[in-house]
C-alpha cells in the first residue's frame, strides 16, 4: 500500500473512532442528562433519580472513559499504520 | 489560633511556594516562555491544565449555583466537562502536531492569511479579557471576607503574585505554578465535602453521600431537600424549571467554548508528543471530573445546611440575635442581608426577592438588633404557597465559601477554602494572561507589524504585554462587570461562537478557505456579542429587557453562543464552497495535521 493511501486509511478509521466516541457523548449528556431526563427520573437508584444522576455526575463519568477508551484505539491505530510517534 | 492569622498563613504560604518555583521554572527562549519548551510530561500537564481550566468560578460559584438552581445547574458539569472530549478527539492532537505557538498562529497559517491571524487574536483578546475580569472579582471577595483587607488592596497582592510569577517564568513558570495550585485547590475543596458529607449522611465520600439516607433517619437526602425546597415555593431540587431548548443550547456553548478558549487549547501544545496530547486530555479530565463530581454533593448539602440553619429546626426562622457569627460576618462584606419583613426579630428563608432590586442597599445605622438596615426592601409577600415571605438575601458566590461556617467545620479547614479559591483565580488568571501577551508579542508584533524582531526583543516584548494586561485586569477587577459565573458564561459563548468552528474546520475539511474562515468568525462573533450587549447591555444601556418573552426561540444571551456556533459553521462552508479551494500546499498541510509522525 503506498504511503498517501495508508495515510488516508489511517484517517478514516480515525473518523470512525471519533464518530462513535461523540455519538456516546452526546447520548449521555444531551440524551439522558437533557432530553430524556424526566422519563429517566422515574426510575429510581439508591436516593438518585437516574435522569438526575446522569446530568451531574453519570455523565462526567462517562465522558472520563469514552477520552481514555478513545486514547487505547488511538494508540492502536497508529501502530497497525505505522504512524505512531 | 484565630481564623484571620490562620487564613494569612496558609495563603501566605502558598504564595511563597508559587514564587519558589516561579524562580526555579525562569523562561530563556520564547519556546519556554509561549509553550514551556514543548517538555511538560502529560500527567503534569494535566494537572496543569486542570488548574488552568477551574477558576474562581468552578471553585467559588459552581457549587453555589447549583445549590440555588439545584437540576438546572447540571448544564455547567456537564458542559465545562463534556468540551474535554471534544478537545482530546476534535482539536488537542492536531494543534499539537502543528507544532507552533498560539493559536492566532494555526488560524493564520491553516487559512494563509494575516487578516485571519489578526481577526482570530481578536477573538483571543476579548475573550481572555472577559474571562479574567471574573478571576479578579473572585480575589477580590476571598481578600475583603477572609483577609479583611480592602478589595482593591487583595487585587493588587493577587496581581503582585501573579507578576512574579508569569513574567518571570512565562508558560515554564506558569505551569508548574499551575500544578502547585492544583494540589492546592483539590484539597481545599475535598476536605470540607468531606466533613460535610460525613455529618449529613455519614458516607465520608461526597459522590456518593448524596444519594445516601440522612444521618439517623431512613429519608434519602435529595428526597428531603426536594420536600423541604417545595415547601417554602421554590421548584423542586431534583427537577427541571427551565426551557429544554435553552439548556440544551447553554450546554452545547458551554462544551464547545471549552474546546475553543485559547489557553485551554495552548495547554496541549506544551506535551512532547500528539499521543501525549491526547492522554493528557484525559489526565486533564481525570483531575477536573474530582472538583466537578463533587461540586454537586457540596451544592445540595449547602442548600440543605443554609435552610435548616436560617429556617431553624421548627421551619419557622431563627431569631437574629441568634444566628451564628459567620452569617453577620457576611452581611459586614453585603454579600447577604436580612430584613425583617413580617417583625418578628426572626430571620425566615423561602422562594421569592425579599429586595425591591436585585442587590441590597444599606444604611449607614445599625438595626435594633444590630442588624444592617436595608434600604430597598421588596413588597414582602410570600410566593407559590410558602409560609412566608422570604427575608434573605444570599449571593450565590458565597456558599462555597460559607459552606464550612454554616457547617461549623474547625478555622483550618476554613481557611484552607481560602488559599484554595486563591489558588484557583490565580492559575486561570496567569493562563489567560500568557495567551493575551503571547498573541500580542508573536501574532502582532513578530508575525504582523514587526517581524525583524529577534528572539531576545520579542522576549522582552511578551513580558511588556503581560506586564500591561496585568495591569487592566486589574482594573476590570477593581470595577467588575456582573458576578463571577456570569461573566464567564459570557466568555464561553464568544469562544464557542468564534474559535472552535474555524480551528474544528480547518483540521477536519480541506476545502474551507481564507474567506470562509474569516466570515464564520466574524459573523459567529458579531452575531453572539450583539445579542449579548442587546440584552445586557455592557458598555451602552440594554436595548430590550432580558426577559424570555424577548430572547431569540427562548435562549438565554448566556447560551447565544451555541446558536452562533452554528451560524459560524453555516456561514463558514457556504462561503467556501461558493468560492475557491485552498492552495495547494495548505491542503498538503491540513493532511499533515492529520498524521501524528513527520511524513514528506
Amino acid at each position: 500500500m503506498s504511503n498517501k493511501a495508508n495515510h488516508e486509511a489511517y484517517w478514516r478509521a480515525n473518523i470512525k473512532l471519533v464518530f462513535i466516541c461523540l455519538a456516546v457523548w452526546f447520548l449521555v449528556s444531551f440524551g439522558f442528562g437533557i432530553l430524556l431526563v424526566e422519563q429517566l427520573n422515574t426510575i429510581k437508584i439508591a436516593g438518585f433519580k437516574l435522569g438526575f444522576w446522569f446530568a451531574q455526575q453519570g455523565s462526567i463519568y462517562t465522558f472520563l472513559i469514552i477520552i481514555f477508551y478513545y486514547v487505547k484505539q488511538m494508540n492502536k491505530l497508529d501502530k497497525k499504520y505505522k504512524v505512531n510517534d | 489560633m484565630d481564623l484571620k492569622n490562620l487564613t494569612f498563613l496558609f495563603v501566605g504560604l502558598s504564595f511563597v511556594v508559587y514564587i519558589a518555583i516561579a524562580i526555579k521554572a525562569k523562561a530563556n527562549t520564547t519556546g519556554e516562555f509561549y509553550i514551556a519548551g514543548g517538555g511538560v510530561h502529560p500527567v503534569f500537564n494535566g494537572m496543569a491544565t486542570a488548574a488552568d481550566w477551574m477558576s474562581a468560578a468552578s471553585f467559588i460559584s459552581m457549587a453555589g449555583l447549583i445549590a440555588f438552581l439545584g437540576y438546572d445547574a447540571s448544564v455547567y458539569l456537564m458542559g465545562w466537562t463534556g468540551g474535554y472530549v471534544l478537545l482530546a478527539t476534535l482539536l488537542a492532537p492536531y494543534l499539537r502536531k502543528y507544532g507552533k505557538f498560539t493559536v492566532p498562529e494555526f488560524i493564520g497559517e491553516r487559512y494563509y492569511s494575516r487578516t485571519a491571524r489578526i481577526v482570530a487574536v481578536l477573538c483571543l483578546i476579548l475573550i481572555s479579557f472577559t474571562y479574567i475580569a471574573g478571576q479578579m472579582r473572585g480575589v477580590g471577595i476571598v481578600f475583603s471576607r477572609f483577609l479583611e483587607v480592602d478589595i482593591n488592596t487583595g487585587l493588587f497582592i493577587g496581581m503582585g503574585v501573579v507578576f512574579i510569577y508569569a513574567v518571570l517564568g512565562g508558560m515554564k513558570g506558569i505551569t508548574y505554578t499551575q500544578v502547585a495550585q492544583y494540589c492546592v485547590l483539590i484539597f481545599a475543596y475535598t476536605v470540607p465535602a468531606v466533613f460535610i458529607s460525613l455529618q449529613l449522611t455519614g458516607n465520608p465520600i461526597p459522590q456518593l453521600g448524596f444519594g445516601s439516607t440522612l444521618v439517623g433517619e431512613s429519608t434519602y437526602m435529595l428526597d428531603k431537600l426536594d420536600q423541604v425546597v417545595i415547601d417554602l415555593g421554590f421548584t423542586a431540587y431534583t427537577e427541571s424549571s427551565q426551557s429544554t431548548i435553552n439548556l440544551f443550547f447553554l450546554t452545547m456553548a458551554l462544551m464547545a467554548g471549552t474546546a475553543g478558549l485559547p489557553h485551554v487549547i495552548v495547554r496541549f501544545f506544551t506535551v512532547p508528543k500528539v499521543s501525549d496530547a491526547r492522554k493528557s486530555a484525559g489526565y486533564a479530565l481525570l483531575f477536573i471530573a474530582l472538583l466537578y463530581t463533587a461540586a454537586p454533593a457540596v451544592g445540595a448539602m449547602a442548600r440543605f445546611n443554609l435552610i435548616n440553619t436560617i429556617n431553624g429546626d421548627d421551619a419557622t426562622g431563627v431569631e437574629y440575635t441568634n444566628i451564628p457569627s459567620w452569617f453577620k460576618n457576611w452581611e459586614n462584606s453585603g454579600l447577604l442581608a436580612w430584613y425583617d419583613h413580617n417583625g418578628d426579630g426572626k430571620i425566615q428563608y423561602a422562594n421569592g426577592n425579599p429586595l425591591a432590586d436585585k442587590k441590597p442597599l444599606f444604611a449607614a445605622e445599625r438595626g435594633q438588633y444590630g442588624e444592617r438596615i436595608v434600604t430597598n426592601p421588596g413588597p414582602g409577600e410570600a410566593v407559590n404557597g410558602a409560609p412566608f415571605a422570604n427575608e434573605l438575601y444570599v449571593d450565590r458566590d458565597i456558599m462555597v465559601l460559607a459552606n464550612p461556617e454554616i457547617a461549623g467545620l474547625p478555622n483550618w479547614v476554613i481557611a484552607l477554602i481560602a488559599a484554595g479559591a486563591i489558588a484557583a483565580a490565580l492559575s486561570t488568571a496567569a493562563g489567560l494572561l500568557l495567551v493575551i501577551s503571547s498573541s500580542i508579542s508573536h501574532d502582532l508584533l513578530k508575525g504582523t507589524f514587526a517581524p525583524n524582531i529577534s528572539e531576545k526583543q520579542e522576549l522582552m516584548y511578551g513580558r511588556i504585554a503581560i506586564t500591561v494586561a496585568i495591569v487592566i485586569a486589574g482594573y476590570l477587577g477593581a470595577n467588575p462587570p456582573g458576578w463571577v459565573a456570569e461573566t464567564v458564561a459570557m466568555a464561553f459563548g464568544l469562544a464557542a461562537a468564534s474559535l472552535f468552528p474555524v480551528i474544528l474546520l480547518g483540521i477536519f475539511s480541506k476545502r474551507v478557505n481564507r474567506k470562509g474562515a474569516i466570515a464564520g468568525m466574524l459573523s459567529g462573533l458579531i452575531f453572539t456579542l450583539c445579542y449579548i450587549i442587546y440584552f445586557k447591555g455592557v458598555f451602552i444601556e440594554p436595548m430590550a429587557a432580558n426577559i424570555e418573552e424577548n430572547w431569540l426561540f427562548g435562549i438565554t444571551p448566556q447560551a447565544i453562543g451555541g446558536l452562533g456556533m452554528i451560524i459560524n459553521f453555516i456561514v463558514a462552508l457556504s462561503v467556501s464552497y461558493l468560492s475557491e479551494e485552498p492552495p495547494l500546499h495548505v491542503q498538503e498541510m491540513v493532511a499533515r495535521l492529520r498524521i501524528p509522525i513527520e511524513v514528506e
